[in-house]
């Protein structure tokens, strides 16, 4: 027998409201029971990035995360990164900056940036490429990922 | 991919209080839940199997959050890495704790991950515990005694008796770490080793705390993480240190020292002799580094 939970929680602006077992990971309640599979599962363990999440405008390791703990906050996923006005400045900044090849690991990679972007004011060159030591990217060698993000933050190279 | 957890997961509680908690966790099958980013995978690979119900703590406000008073720091268990980094009181009187946080795993799971978690899982390569000892740090237990609250506190050193394994009984949840905010002149530093600057479990991490005046060494702390079963003071090298003239060859005698007090074993990060010299180099390094620098 295994325990269930219901949980309250916002996801990309919308409530939702489940139950669910208490031991799944946040990365399972996404991709499995939601069908929002933009987050991706590559490690497992936290050493990629991968499913990377923002929780109350924190990124997360979702694969590390109980879905249990999305209880009464505000999770925003690359889904949630669209809105009706188009895509979020990072998302077309990774477009004309060619830093996506093969793309998995980029709905990561974006929302790691994006939380960069959104909780360091003074945030220079190497304090970006420190930011995404926690994104592995086994394609692009990382230059353009960085230019990427510097043009959206407006900081030199 | 869903992995099957190991152990017993029939209940799930989050209390809000210590004290419920502490009723929560009072007859032993419960696993306690915080940042979650050890116990996710440990509950799936078998480490640490569920023990019945899982007890969600981060919904007690009172367990997060770092204070300095009456000349003591006092960290809740529930304070995240990136808390640490973000303190800027706690940077200004205790800058070591800053210097290890940014070397803590990545972005991501600092954001998640506690100190009283890092502490609890008790890895010999526990980042945070090498400076929290370093510091003479002692942690707060919490139990429920059937009637009311029961708190002791122990000294982070007698805390671990080996990898994954500390005194705390099963109903004991740990609550705040703490320590005396160091004397001025007195300083620490923390290194670590690892392929790469982030997300390294610490092939040896090193933790060195002197007051170096008038040309002499008082107050020496060694701390030697990833080369023992759990963390340890490098004693013997201590010894050498305290009251000696801090020049010529202290810090090579001393790192020497530290070096023959460890216990590494071979695995697949680093092969025992290789963290020898490494324990070795690291120490002499921050020796110089606080005597000299």
């Amino acid at each position: 027998m295994s325990a269930t939970v219901e949980i309250n929680f916002t996801l990309n602006g919308r409530k939702r409201q489940l139950t669910i077992d208490a031991g799944l990971s946040a990365l399972n309640l996404l991709r499995d029971k939601l069908d929002m599979t933009g987050t991706k599962y590559a490690c497992g363990e936290g050493e990629c990035g991968a499913c990377t999440i923002l929780v109350d405008g924190l990124s997360v390791n979702s694969c590390l995360m109980y879905a249990a703990d999305f209880d009464g906050r505000d999770i925003v996923t690359i889904e949630g990164l669209r809105s009706d006005k188009g895509f979020d400045p990072m998302q077309d900044a990774f477009v004309e900056h060619g830093a996506i090849q093969c793309g998995f690991c980029m709905p990561g990679m974006i929302m790691q940036a994006r939380h960069l972007a959104d909780t360091n004011k003074d945030l220079t060159y190497d304090g970006l490429k420190r930011g995404l030591e926690g994104n592995v990217c086994r394609c692009t060698g990382y230059k353009k990922v960085f230019d990427a993000v510097a043009d959206v933050i407006g900081i030199a190279k | 991919m869903q992995v099957k957890p190991s152990g017993t997961l029939d209940e799930y509680l989050a209390p809000v209080t210590i004290e419920e908690a502490a009723r929560a966790l009072a007859d032993g099958r419960a696993s306690v839940l915080a940042g979650g980013t050890d116990l996710m995978l440990q509950a799936a690979n078998g480490r640490t199997p569920y023990r019945g119900r899982l007890v969600n703590i981060r919904r007690i406000a009172e367990l997060r959050g770092a204070a300095i008073t009456g000349g003591r720091v006092r960290i809740g268990a529930l304070t995240t890495v990136t808390d640490i980094l973000n303190h800027a009181e706690l940077a200004k009187a205790v800058p070591v704790l800053r210097q290890t946080a940014d070397k803590f795993a990545s972005n991501q799971i600092r954001n998640m991950a506690t100190i009283g978690g890092n502490i609890c899982n008790a890895s010999p390569a526990g980042d945070m515990i090498i400076p929290l000892l370093a510091l003479e740090a002692e942690v707060e237990l919490a139990s429920w005694d059937g009637a009311k609250i029961r708190t002791r506190e122990v000294a982070l050193e007698k805390f671990f008796t080996g990898p994954g394994r500390t005194v705390m009984e099963r109903g004991e949840l740990l609550t705040a770490v703490s320590f005396a905010v160091p004397e001025a002149g007195h300083r620490v530093r923390f290194a670590k080793s690892g392929p790469r600057p982030a997300l390294e479990i610490s092939t040896v991490s090193a933790a060195f705390a002197a007051t170096c005046k008038d040309g002499v060494t008082t107050n020496v702390r060694i701390v030697l993480g990833a080369v023992a079963p759990t963390p340890i003071r490098a004693r013997s090298a201590e010894a050498l240190m305290e009251g000696a003239e801090c020049s010529g060859d202290l810090a090579a005698r001393a790192a020497k020292a530290a070096a023959g007090e460890i216990s590494p074993i071979d695995d697949v990060r680093a092969s025992a002799w290789y963290r020898t010299h490494l324990t070795e180099v690291f120490v002499r390094r921050l020796i110089e580094d606080v005597c000299h620098g």
